[in-house]
């Protein structure tokens, strides 16, 4: 579904990411996991198209197209989905007529029959029941006053309401407390199937006790310096990322 | 925050020895003659013109002497655009206007129709591109339109209906001619006509508009709309319009604006007139998209325009919201007068300035009698070279005890070669007057737009969706249909605006 090779990306000057190499197959959960200021957003950034980055080489394809060649939303219409992990306010945008709109540009996309407000609102509360949400949501502007707790489960629910193929996760976990944690991972989870991946980018491994990974790399100074199986998320749980720092450090030496 | 500067430097003024005095009295060069079967006068502007206006209006004498009394007090009065660039307080710039190139008067060839039938099917075409249900939609949708095309209303609907109620809607000429009382009683008596140097012109030369008057305790049944719309080249528009609302009544009144493509600058120079009395209310609402110029301000509409409102009785109210996208430079203060004690004046406004225009725009709030209330709310919206200004003023006299204001003034930028500016003047004279003022500035994210996209939107829908919540406030005060248009106004105002 997505395929990475030898990505790289810059920040004005400084290089984030040094060659990246992914692959994700439809129905896999990948989690990746690093330490602060390894590039884990920054990747998830330039997969959904971010402008303030530079791509400086390699290549992404998703779902058989050229990825780097779209625009964000030509990207979000063919499927990618992004969690932001600081959902942006847009002050006095309705949450319920954002979400409609970015909706039916995706039906638009598929050919399929947009939905007209009544019809909308209608599949927006089934999906307010997964990420236990109250109506009074949707009358809410986007984000505008929402507590961190509340930003993330929206996102959720636009993930849910949108259904991506692929949805990356930034740090959706960060800022949360347990019970918001586990019901955003069980939307997650909930909305995952083999047609679907998802990348989960996580800083602890806490997350992974709801969201169970396929695989895990670990990122570090914009490379992936190790990928394993879930077990490994628990390995540097109990080691550290000095672990792997000292490893990395000692593969480059 | 930078002073304007005159965006030419041409003619230096200080050698420019010919005063406006001077220009107005001289004799008209072309030989000009009263023909009062012209269809249109020729460019200039002196005694005869006005009294050639008057004649084809066929107006009374009382009339004819207000004009020529304006117009000798516009004579000795100092053009605030001929000031040298750090003498003018409005943050705008522009080139000298010569006033003898306008050309005052101009009518349609038919006129005096009394069914649409007979309306030149061309206009009606022009009319529907612009979107404008002159026809039988417009009684769906409940409008009565008074269309002010060029100088002379063609078509007035409705009047019937609003007759039965005894309320009178109709152009300015007609007022003039049936219902002289109203007119010599109330036209001046808020904008009188040595009030500004505009003001004074429209006063001597303006050749329609709108009246209105809504008797004691009637609740107006439909929204009122007048489309002006500036067409025929090189044609000043001076429309006139007065509004009273008797004791008791309600009004809402409507105005839109749309003008084709034009290479010329034209002037436009209205005067907007109301007065409430006892227990009435006036809601004024304006949508303006006149022909901002192109990139590089060529072309568009100087809009110069005097509106105030007089709340004249106990318990009165007057409010005014605006949707002001149009025009090369914009220079608009619509104001109230709080005289009636528990009197409230309200302003709403968002003031979009992209491409080259230029918008100084605010209110003025005049607090006099006791318990008066006022609220502003400003959204000034500045894209590419865009220049926006909010200019407001809040009084509480002497005498009005317990008066309150609430302002909030609210600017966003998109891009970095805008500008917003905010000049809040605040005279409290009263020690138990109450004035709260909050301002913002925003830039639009690009972190906004990056959400928006990576939802799916596009980067054009993603602005006028940011712009529109940014202006929720102030589309909320719009009567229905007129949101939905002011609402597609402000995405196309601000297309190609970013990335």
């Amino acid at each position: 579904m997505l395929n990475i090779e030898n990505l790289q990306a810059s920040v004005g000057d400084t290089q984030i990411l040094r060659g990246i190499n992914l692959q994700v197959n439809a129905g896999e959960i990948h989690a990746i996991m690093g330490p602060n200021g390894s590039g884990k957003s920054t990747m998830a950034q330039v997969l959904a198209g971010h402008e303030g980055y530079d791509v400086t080489g390699g290549s992404a394809s998703f779902l058989g197209r050229d990825l780097l060649d779209m625009n964000p939303e030509e990207r979000a219409r063919e499927g990618l989905f992004l969690a932001f992990q600081y959902p942006v306010e847009i002050p006095g945008v309705n949450s319920t007529y954002f979400l409609r709109t970015g909706y039916n540009e995706m039906c638009k996309h598929r050919g399929q029959e947009e939905l007209d407000a009544m019809d909308f609102l209608s599949l927006v509360r089934e999906k307010l029941k997964l990420v236990e949400m109250d109506e009074s949501f949707l009358k809410r502007s986007v984000n505008e006053g929402f507590s961190g707790g509340e930003k993330k489960r929206h996102e959720v629910l636009q993930m849910a309401v949108l259904e991506p193929r692929l949805a990356v996760l930034d740090e959706t976990d960060s800022g949360l407390d347990i019970d918001a944690l586990r019901v955003v991972a069980n939307g997650v989870n909930a909305l995952h199937s083999p047609e679907k991946a998802a990348i989960v980018v996580t800083h602890y491994q806490r997350l992974l006790e709801y969201i169970v990974p396929d695989y895990v790399h670990v990122l570090y100074k914009g490379r992936i310096v190790r990928s394993g199986g879930k077990e490994l998320a628990l390995e540097l749980e109990e080691k550290g990322y000095d672990w792997v720092k000292d490893e990395a450090v000692g593969a480059a030496v | 925050m930078s002073e304007s500067t005159a965006s030419q430097p041409a003619a230096d003024k200080s050698s420019d020895t010919q005063t406006l005095e001077e220009f107005a009295s001289r004799e008209y060069e072309w030989g000009f003659v009263t023909d009062i079967e012209a269809d249109s006068a020729p460019p200039g502007l002196n005694e005869e013109i006005i009294r050639f206006i008057s004649a084809k209006k066929e107006e009374p004498e009382f009339m004819l002497e207000w004009r020529l009394k304006a117009y000798r007090q516009w004579l000795k009065m100092e053009d605030p655009t001929r000031r040298a660039p750090s003498e003018r307080w409005a943050k705008v710039s522009y080139p000298d206007i010569d006033y003898q190139s306008v050309v005052y008067y101009s009518a349609p060839k038919k006129k005096e129709l009394s069914s649409l039938d007979e309306v030149d099917p061309e206009l009606l075409e022009t009319y529907k591109k612009l979107g404008i249900p002159l026809e039988e939609q417009k009684m769906l949708a409940g409008v009565a339109v008074d269309a002010v095309f060029d100088s002379v209303s063609v078509a007035t609907t409705f009047k019937d209906k609003l007759s039965e109620l005894g309320i009178i809607f109709c152009s300015f000429s007609e007022a003039v001619k049936e219902h002289p009382e109203l007119v010599k009683k109330y036209l001046g008596s808020v904008v009188p006509t040595t009030d500004n140097f505009f003001a004074a012109l429209n006063s001597a030369v303006f050749t329609d508009g709108s009246f209105v008057y809504i008797p004691k305790g009637v609740r107006c049944p439909m929204e009122l709309s007048t489309y002006f719309r500036i067409n025929a080249a090189n044609t000043g528009q001076f429309e006139r319009t007065l509004i009273v609302a008797d004791e008791g009544s309600y009004v809402s009144y409507l105005e839109g604006c749309t003008a084709p493509m034009r290479d010329e600058n034209q002037l436009h120079a209205a005067v907007v007139e109301l007065v409430a009395l006892d227990n009435a209310q006036i809601k004024y609402s304006t949508v303006q998209n006149w022909y901002p110029g192109d990139e590089n301000g060529v072309g568009g509409i100087y809009n110069f325009v005097t509106k105030r409102g007089a709340c004249r009785g106990h318990h009165s109210k007057i409010s005014w919201t605006q949707v002001e996208t149009g025009s090369s430079i914009t220079w608009k203060y619509p104001s109230c007068i709080l005289q009636g004690d528990h009197s409230v004046g309200e302003f709403y406004s968002v003031a979009v300035t992209s491409k080259m225009q230029q918008a100084d725009t605010g209110t003025k709030m005049i607090h006099i009698g006791d318990n008066t209330r006022s609220t502003i709310i400003s959204k000034g919206i500045s894209a590419q070279r865009g220049q926006n200004t909010y200019r407001g003023g809040v009084k509480i006299m002497k005498n009005a005890q317990n008066a309150r204001n609430f302002t909030q003034c609210d600017s966003m930028l998109i891009g970095d070669r805008c500008g917003a500016h905010t000049f809040p003047y605040i005279e409290v004279r009263n020690p138990n007057g109450q004035v709260e003022h909050e301002a913002s500035t925003s830039k639009i994210g690009e972190d906004q737009i990056f959400y928006c996209n990576q939802r799916g939107l596009s980067t054009e829908d993603a602005v006028g969706m940011i712009v529109n919540g940014f202006c929720k406030e102030v589309l909320a005060e719009l009567p229905m249909e007129f949101a939905v248009e002011a609402q597609k106004l402000l995405g196309i105002s601000l297309e190609g605006s970013v990335g």
